[in-house]
Protein backbone atom coordinates (compact mmCIF):
# COMPACT_ATOMS: atom_id res chain seq x y z
CA UNK A 1 0.00 0.00 0.00
CA UNK A 2 1.81 3.31 -1.26
CA UNK A 3 -1.18 4.97 -1.47
CA UNK A 4 -4.88 4.16 -0.73
CA UNK A 5 -8.68 5.56 -0.53
CA UNK A 6 -11.78 4.78 1.17
CA UNK A 7 -15.25 6.02 1.74
CA UNK A 8 -16.12 5.74 4.85
CA UNK A 9 -20.15 6.33 6.19
CA UNK A 10 -19.72 9.46 8.74
CA UNK A 11 -20.96 7.98 11.56
CA UNK A 12 -19.68 7.10 14.90
CA UNK A 13 -19.35 3.28 13.94
CA UNK A 14 -17.16 3.87 11.22
CA UNK A 15 -14.20 5.56 13.49
CA UNK A 16 -12.86 2.06 14.69
CA UNK A 17 -12.60 0.76 11.25
CA UNK A 18 -10.99 4.07 9.79
CA UNK A 19 -8.75 4.11 12.36
CA UNK A 20 -7.62 0.69 11.47
CA UNK A 21 -6.90 1.79 8.51
CA UNK A 22 -5.09 4.66 9.58
CA UNK A 23 -3.21 2.28 11.77
CA UNK A 24 -2.28 -0.16 8.98
CA UNK A 25 -0.43 2.55 6.46
CA UNK A 26 1.06 4.18 9.46
CA UNK A 27 2.95 1.50 10.48
CA UNK A 28 3.29 0.60 6.42
CA UNK A 29 5.18 4.43 6.45
CA UNK A 30 7.71 3.19 9.67
CA UNK A 31 6.50 5.40 12.15
CA UNK A 32 6.86 4.05 15.95
CA UNK A 33 3.57 3.20 18.13
CA UNK A 34 3.51 6.86 19.66
CA UNK A 35 3.45 8.10 16.12
CA UNK A 36 0.83 5.38 15.33
CA UNK A 37 -1.25 6.41 18.06
CA UNK A 38 -0.75 10.45 17.42
CA UNK A 39 -2.51 9.91 13.63
CA UNK A 40 -5.18 7.92 14.86
CA UNK A 41 -6.05 10.50 17.22
CA UNK A 42 -5.77 13.10 15.00
CA UNK A 43 -7.78 11.36 12.54
CA UNK A 44 -10.27 10.17 15.15
CA UNK A 45 -11.08 13.91 16.21
CA UNK A 46 -10.97 14.91 12.48
CA UNK A 47 -13.83 12.65 11.69
CA UNK A 48 -15.51 13.39 14.62
CA UNK A 49 -15.21 17.17 13.84
CA UNK A 50 -16.63 16.56 10.72
CA UNK A 51 -19.61 14.24 11.69
CA UNK A 52 -20.80 17.04 14.52
CA UNK A 53 -19.75 19.87 12.88
CA UNK A 54 -19.31 19.49 9.25
CA UNK A 55 -22.82 17.06 8.67
CA UNK A 56 -24.28 18.32 12.07
CA UNK A 57 -24.86 14.97 12.92
CA UNK A 58 -24.59 10.83 12.11
CA UNK A 59 -25.44 9.41 9.11
CA UNK A 60 -25.54 13.25 6.61
CA UNK A 61 -22.65 12.25 4.45
CA UNK A 62 -19.63 10.56 3.96
CA UNK A 63 -16.00 10.90 4.57
CA UNK A 64 -13.40 10.11 2.06
CA UNK A 65 -9.92 9.01 3.43
CA UNK A 66 -6.82 8.74 1.61
CA UNK A 67 -3.76 7.61 2.89
CA UNK A 68 -0.02 8.23 1.15
CA UNK A 69 2.73 6.43 2.44
CA UNK A 70 5.85 8.39 2.14
CA UNK A 71 9.53 7.86 2.48
CA UNK A 72 9.54 10.71 5.35
CA UNK A 73 5.81 9.88 7.51
CA UNK A 74 2.56 9.51 6.49
CA UNK A 75 -0.02 11.57 4.87
CA UNK A 76 -3.67 11.66 5.79
CA UNK A 77 -6.14 13.38 3.79
CA UNK A 78 -9.74 14.02 4.39
CA UNK A 79 -12.47 15.03 2.44
CA UNK A 80 -16.11 15.68 3.35
CA UNK A 81 -19.12 17.81 1.91
CA UNK A 82 -20.67 19.32 4.66
CA UNK A 83 -20.26 22.57 6.33
CA UNK A 84 -16.70 24.21 6.11
CA UNK A 85 -15.14 26.17 9.16
CA UNK A 86 -12.44 27.98 9.29
CA UNK A 87 -9.74 26.86 11.93
CA UNK A 88 -8.79 30.25 12.75
CA UNK A 89 -12.00 31.10 14.46
CA UNK A 90 -11.84 27.75 16.33
CA UNK A 91 -11.07 29.35 20.02
CA UNK A 92 -8.41 27.59 21.79
CA UNK A 93 -9.17 24.84 24.94
CA UNK A 94 -9.21 26.91 28.49
CA UNK A 95 -5.74 24.78 29.21
CA UNK A 96 -4.82 25.44 32.94
CA UNK A 97 -8.60 25.96 34.12
CA UNK A 98 -9.80 25.01 37.38
CA UNK A 99 -12.31 21.78 36.94
CA UNK A 100 -15.19 23.30 37.45
CA UNK A 101 -14.71 25.75 34.75
CA UNK A 102 -13.19 23.59 32.08
CA UNK A 103 -15.40 23.09 28.91
CA UNK A 104 -15.07 20.65 25.62
CA UNK A 105 -14.95 23.42 23.17
CA UNK A 106 -11.52 23.39 20.61
CA UNK A 107 -10.29 20.26 21.83
CA UNK A 108 -10.64 18.20 19.24
CA UNK A 109 -8.64 21.00 16.70
CA UNK A 110 -6.28 21.83 19.37
CA UNK A 111 -5.36 17.93 19.79
CA UNK A 112 -5.31 17.59 15.79
CA UNK A 113 -2.67 19.95 15.86
CA UNK A 114 -0.65 18.79 18.49
CA UNK A 115 -0.79 15.51 17.69
CA UNK A 116 0.63 15.87 13.73
CA UNK A 117 3.16 17.53 12.07
CA UNK A 118 1.56 19.62 9.59
CA UNK A 119 -2.52 20.28 9.28
CA UNK A 120 -3.73 22.01 6.68
CA UNK A 121 -7.65 22.53 5.41
CA UNK A 122 -9.10 24.28 3.05
CA UNK A 123 -12.26 24.57 0.83
CA UNK A 124 -14.02 24.38 -2.50
CA UNK A 125 -16.53 24.06 -4.67
CA UNK A 126 -15.33 21.42 -6.56
CA UNK A 127 -13.81 19.49 -4.53
CA UNK A 128 -15.78 20.07 -0.85
CA UNK A 129 -13.83 20.23 2.46
CA UNK A 130 -10.32 18.95 2.66
CA UNK A 131 -8.16 18.54 5.73
CA UNK A 132 -4.48 16.97 5.15
CA UNK A 133 -2.37 15.79 8.30
CA UNK A 134 1.11 15.05 8.00
CA UNK A 135 3.10 12.95 10.64
CA UNK A 136 6.74 12.19 10.30
CA UNK A 137 8.74 9.54 10.35
CA UNK A 138 10.78 9.54 13.99
CA UNK B 1 -15.53 -1.73 24.90
CA UNK B 2 -16.74 -4.15 27.86
CA UNK B 3 -17.55 -2.28 31.21
CA UNK B 4 -16.97 -4.40 34.50
CA UNK B 5 -17.98 -2.82 37.66
CA UNK B 6 -17.48 -3.68 41.29
CA UNK B 7 -18.56 -2.37 44.68
CA UNK B 8 -16.61 -1.79 48.01
CA UNK B 9 -17.09 -0.62 50.99
CA UNK B 10 -15.39 2.17 50.63
CA UNK B 11 -15.45 3.31 46.94
CA UNK B 12 -16.48 1.34 43.68
CA UNK B 13 -14.09 0.06 40.85
CA UNK B 14 -14.86 0.16 37.51
CA UNK B 15 -12.92 -1.74 35.09
CA UNK B 16 -13.41 -0.76 31.46
CA UNK B 17 -11.76 -2.72 28.73
CA UNK B 18 -11.65 -1.46 24.92
CA UNK B 19 -11.66 2.10 23.14
CA UNK B 20 -13.54 4.83 24.66
CA UNK B 21 -14.20 6.98 21.54
CA UNK B 22 -17.23 8.83 20.21
CA UNK B 23 -19.34 5.18 19.34
CA UNK B 24 -18.51 4.17 23.02
CA UNK B 25 -18.48 7.18 25.15
CA UNK B 26 -22.10 7.14 26.13
CA UNK B 27 -22.25 3.55 26.86
CA UNK B 28 -19.64 4.84 29.90
CA UNK B 29 -21.00 7.24 30.42
CA UNK B 30 -24.41 5.84 31.33
CA UNK B 31 -23.01 3.23 33.46
CA UNK B 32 -20.81 6.18 35.26
CA UNK B 33 -23.96 7.86 35.56
CA UNK B 34 -25.99 4.56 37.53
CA UNK B 35 -23.04 4.79 40.08
CA UNK B 36 -23.13 8.92 40.55
CA UNK B 37 -26.98 8.54 41.07
CA UNK B 38 -26.88 5.97 43.60
CA UNK B 39 -25.12 8.56 45.82
CA UNK B 40 -21.46 6.85 45.34
CA UNK B 41 -18.99 9.21 44.32
CA UNK B 42 -15.63 7.21 45.19
CA UNK B 43 -14.96 5.71 41.82
CA UNK B 44 -11.19 3.86 41.03
CA UNK B 45 -11.42 3.37 37.18
CA UNK B 46 -9.29 0.89 35.81
CA UNK B 47 -8.02 2.02 32.36
CA UNK B 48 -4.95 -1.05 31.71
CA UNK B 49 -7.03 -2.68 29.32
CA UNK B 50 -8.14 0.42 27.41
CA UNK B 51 -6.21 1.27 24.32
CA UNK B 52 -7.43 4.38 22.86
CA UNK B 53 -9.26 7.11 24.35
CA UNK B 54 -10.89 9.99 22.41
CA UNK B 55 -11.36 13.47 23.73
CA UNK B 56 -15.03 12.66 23.43
CA UNK B 57 -13.81 9.66 26.30
CA UNK B 58 -12.08 12.11 28.13
CA UNK B 59 -15.27 14.51 28.47
CA UNK B 60 -17.27 11.72 30.23
CA UNK B 61 -14.22 11.10 32.30
CA UNK B 62 -13.92 14.93 33.35
CA UNK B 63 -17.93 15.56 33.49
CA UNK B 64 -17.65 12.34 36.16
CA UNK B 65 -15.13 14.10 38.45
CA UNK B 66 -16.65 17.55 38.31
CA UNK B 67 -20.38 15.11 39.88
CA UNK B 68 -17.61 13.61 42.17
CA UNK B 69 -15.76 15.85 43.48
CA UNK B 70 -18.38 18.64 43.81
CA UNK B 71 -18.97 19.18 47.37
CA UNK B 72 -15.51 17.23 48.49
CA UNK B 73 -18.14 13.83 48.43
CA UNK B 74 -15.63 11.76 46.04
CA UNK B 75 -13.41 12.00 43.38
CA UNK B 76 -12.25 9.67 40.29
CA UNK B 77 -9.17 7.82 40.79
CA UNK B 78 -7.30 6.41 37.31
CA UNK B 79 -5.50 3.24 37.29
CA UNK B 80 -2.89 2.03 34.60
CA UNK B 81 -3.47 4.74 31.82
CA UNK B 82 -1.01 3.54 28.87
CA UNK B 83 1.19 6.18 27.86
CA UNK B 84 0.06 7.03 24.67
CA UNK B 85 -3.02 8.18 26.41
CA UNK B 86 -1.26 9.98 29.03
CA UNK B 87 0.69 11.89 26.41
CA UNK B 88 -2.48 12.92 24.49
CA UNK B 89 -4.01 13.57 28.08
CA UNK B 90 -1.38 15.98 29.29
CA UNK B 91 -0.83 17.55 26.03
CA UNK B 92 -4.19 18.89 26.27
CA UNK B 93 -3.97 19.85 30.28
CA UNK B 94 -6.66 17.77 31.20
CA UNK B 95 -4.13 15.54 33.08
CA UNK B 96 -3.92 17.59 36.00
CA UNK B 97 -7.54 16.62 36.81
CA UNK B 98 -6.84 13.16 37.83
CA UNK B 99 -4.96 11.32 39.97
CA UNK B 100 -3.48 8.64 38.50
CA UNK B 101 -2.22 5.19 40.31
CA UNK B 102 -0.11 1.91 38.90
CA UNK B 103 -1.84 -0.62 40.46
CA UNK B 104 -5.61 -0.89 41.32
CA UNK B 105 -4.54 -1.80 44.91
CA UNK B 106 -3.22 1.17 45.88
CA UNK B 107 -6.16 3.17 44.44
CA UNK B 108 -8.73 1.56 46.07
CA UNK B 109 -6.69 1.80 49.25
CA UNK B 110 -6.14 5.27 49.10
CA UNK B 111 -9.76 5.88 50.36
Amino acid sequence: MKSARRLFAGRYDSLNEIREFIAEAAQEAGLDSQGVYAIKLAVDEACCNIIDHAYGGENRGDIDCQVDVRSDGLLVTLIDQGKPFDPNKVPSPQIGKPLKEVKPRGVGLYLIKKMVDKMEYRTSAGQGNVMRLFKHKR
Amino acid sequence: MEIKHSQFKRCDLVRISGRLDSATAPTLEERLEEITEAGRYRLVLDLSEVDFISSKGWWVLINTQKKCKRFNRGEVLLVNVQPQIRESLNLVGMGKYFRIYDDVASAVGSF
